[in-house]
């Protein structure tokens, strides 16, 4: 079964039809890259997948689950986690804390043990931060721990958002376009963790992004969007070469 | 990480050490009679001052959300307290005992109408929680303002009329008399049972805070949407802090109605002008800052007193201490300044 299948989605904004008829199937593992011009609609599927906005019509299935229509939270829960194309921290938490935020559904205590300070609070602050930290490691930001995630430097923050995502513990990751305002060499580091992520934690994941040298470099299958169609879908190789991407988006 | 635990330790530490160090303070000066009877009279209000303050600042600084009828929250947990010590009093004879129900029946009263103001509000994106809660603050007045309760052996009775209208039997009760209010609770409030109350509603907020709960809380301040994006339940946990603040403003009021031989809702005690009195408070301690509203409550209160010799001029001296404290506790500059004076950070940030 794939991990996520979705069918003939659609959505317009008054009279734009941001995303008209889109279909993805992702295996279970899969690195997969969405990309098209700028306005295409690739975020838009991104808000769509994650329940900020429910398609006009069509199903989206995650590990065989019909999650169509769920609120944000709910869906998260059931395993799709994100990053943003403009970040989205907590700013003025600590590094470790966003983190933390995104295991808050993973390490329970009640309220209360919370107030007085119960074993129960004890323990899963105890556990919360040890797994926390494993998580910053992965991403090298674990020196950085106690500082205000607004106080990171750019690069940091995307790989953050990605940790705070990982936090979650999802099925599927989405990152919306995460070299943006990097420099080759971030970039070329950026892909790097990407892929350990993805073997690491055995993760299927689905990337939007406009640095073609990441998305040949790590992608396994794309699909292009241009006006909220899809122009082309299949093996990265392929999808490259082919006349009409190449037409649309690609260039001379 | 043990150095950046410590730090949010020394914090609290701090906070809490400032509360008990100024009470020490306080009762050497009455036990030397170095007080006089005006700052005497000022010792419970300062206590409750001060608890609305912080629990104002859960919803404004570390929710941040706006909320303008603080002292309507207050005013509910009054009447309930004072209304349910009145009640109670042939059955339960200690004046003591019957004040301690009275705090938590005045802070589920006022927290069950968080709840309700929240539920609705809360759900909406959008400031309208600050219009709503000026609405309800004003509202709660004026309906107490026409209020009547009596209670006789068949139990509660209600009416927006008149005493009469009770129908009460020949035994009855008349506790609550509409513009008059409640006369005769006793004045069972002191000053070490404000502290005590201050230091519980610390205890309450800064742990919540540091708990999953408040980063829940602060995530969905910080981003939202973000805050959705990890699975958090964000109408839950806006109605937790709004409610829990909610909660201690009744405390707060409770303790205002043990205070007084009277307790009737004014313009002056419970109006807009308290909340936004509050609210000050507040905004010049630093929003989000436990410690400063904490600061804020006290000097702000005491200030104009102090200066009631000066007369002309004292309004001016508030002013400019308003001006100086804003930019103290907001601009940029000077938090900077106040960190790299008290070196904590570094320490936080090296350790690991
Ligand atoms: N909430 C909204 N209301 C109205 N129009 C919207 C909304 N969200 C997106 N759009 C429109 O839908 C289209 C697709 O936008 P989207 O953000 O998905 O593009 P994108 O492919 O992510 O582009 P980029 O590469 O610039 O990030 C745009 O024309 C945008 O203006
Ligand atoms: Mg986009």
């Amino acid at each position: 079964m794939a991990m996520l299948e979705v069918k003939n989605i659609s959505i317009s904004f008054g009279g734009l039809k941001a995303v008209d008829d889109f279909n993805i199937t992702i295996e279970k593992g899969q690195l997969y890259g969405l990309i098209g011009p700028n306005g295409a609609g690739k975020t838009t599927i991104f808000n769509l997948l994650t329940g900020v906005y429910k398609p006009d019509c069509g199903r989206i299935l995650l590990d065989g689950q019909d999650i169509t229509g769920h609120k944000t939270a709910a869906i998260n829960r059931a395993g799709i986690a994100r990053t943003f194309q403009n970040i989205r921290l907590f700013k003025d938490l600590s590094v470790l804390d966003n983190v933390k935020v995104g295991l808050h559904n993973h390490y329970r205590y009640s309220t209360l043990a919370g107030i007085f300070r119960l074993p129960s609070y004890r323990k899963a602050e105890k556990d919360m931060d040890e797994r926390a930290m494993e998580l910053l490691k992965v991403f090298d930001l674990d020196r950085e721990f106690a500082y205000k995630a607004s106080n990171l430097p750019y690069g940091k923050q995307r790989k953050l958002e990605i940790a705070r995502a990982m936090a979650t513990d999802p099925k599927l990751l989405l990152l919306d376009e995460p070299a943006a305002g990097m420099n080759p060499n971030e970039t070329a580091e950026l892909m790097n963790t990407i892929r350990f992520v993805r073997d690491h934690f055995d993760m299927t994941i689905l990337l939007i992004e406009h640095d073609m040298k990441l998305v040949s470099g790590i992608c396994e299958r794309l699909t292009v969007l241009n006006f909220g169609h899809m122009l082309a879908e299949g093996p990265t190789g392929e999808v490259l070469n082919d006349p009409q991407v190449i037409a649309a988006y690609l260039g001379e | 990480m043990k150095a950046y635990k410590k730090k949010v330790l020394v914090q609290n530490t701090i906070t809490y050490a400032l509360v008990i160090a100024s009470y020490l303070l306080i009762q050497a000066l009455i036990a030397g009679d170095l007080i006089n009877s005006l700052l005497k009279g000022l010792l419970v209000p300062l206590c409750i001052y001060v608890i609305l303050a912080v629990s104002l600042n859960l919803t404004v600084g570390i929710l941040g959300e706006l909320s303008l009828g603080h002292a309507g929250f207050m005013c509910v947990g009054a009447f309930a307290g004072a209304f349910f010590n009145q009640m109670m009093e042939p059955s339960l004879p200690s004046d003591q005992l019957r004040f301690l129900i009275a705090l938590f029946v005045g802070a589920a009263v006022a927290a069950a109408f968080g709840i309700l103001i929240g539920i609705p509000v809360l759900r909406l994106k959008g400031d309208y929680l600050a219009i709503v809660t000026l609405a309800f603050g004003e509202i709660i007045k004026n309906v107490i303002n026409v209020l009547y309760v009596g209670v006789d052996s068949r139990g509660i009775h209600l009416s927006f009329k008149d005493v009469a209208s009770l129908g009460l039997e020949e035994s009855g009760r008349v506790i609550i008399k509409g513009a008059q209010g409640i006369t005769g609770t006793p004045k069972t409030a002191t000053f070490t049972i404000g502290i005590i109350l201050v230091l519980i509603t610390l205890f309450i907020v800064l742990n919540m805070i540091h708990s999953r709960t408040g980063r829940a809380i602060m995530a969905i301040r910080d981003n939202r949407i973000a805050a959705e994006s990890v699975g958090i339940d964000i109408t839950k946990y806006k109605l937790m802090a709004f409610s829990v603040s909610a909660a201690l403003a009744g405390v707060a009021g409770v303790l205002y109605a043990h205070n007084l031989a009277t307790l009737a809702a004014t313009p002056k005690n419970f109006g807009y002008n308290m909340s936004i009195t509050i609210l000050v408070f507040v905004v010049m301690g630093g929003i989000g800052s436990i410690r400063g509203s904490i600061i804020a409550a006290v000097v702000l209160t005491l200030l104009p007193e102090m200066l009631r010799g000066l007369n002309d001029y004292r309004m001016l001296i508030y002013a400019v201490v308003l001006i100086v404290m804003m930019l103290l506790t907001s601009s940029p500059r000077a938090i900077e300044m106040r960190e790299r004076f008290f070196a904590f950070r570094k320490t936080g940030k090296k350790g690991a």
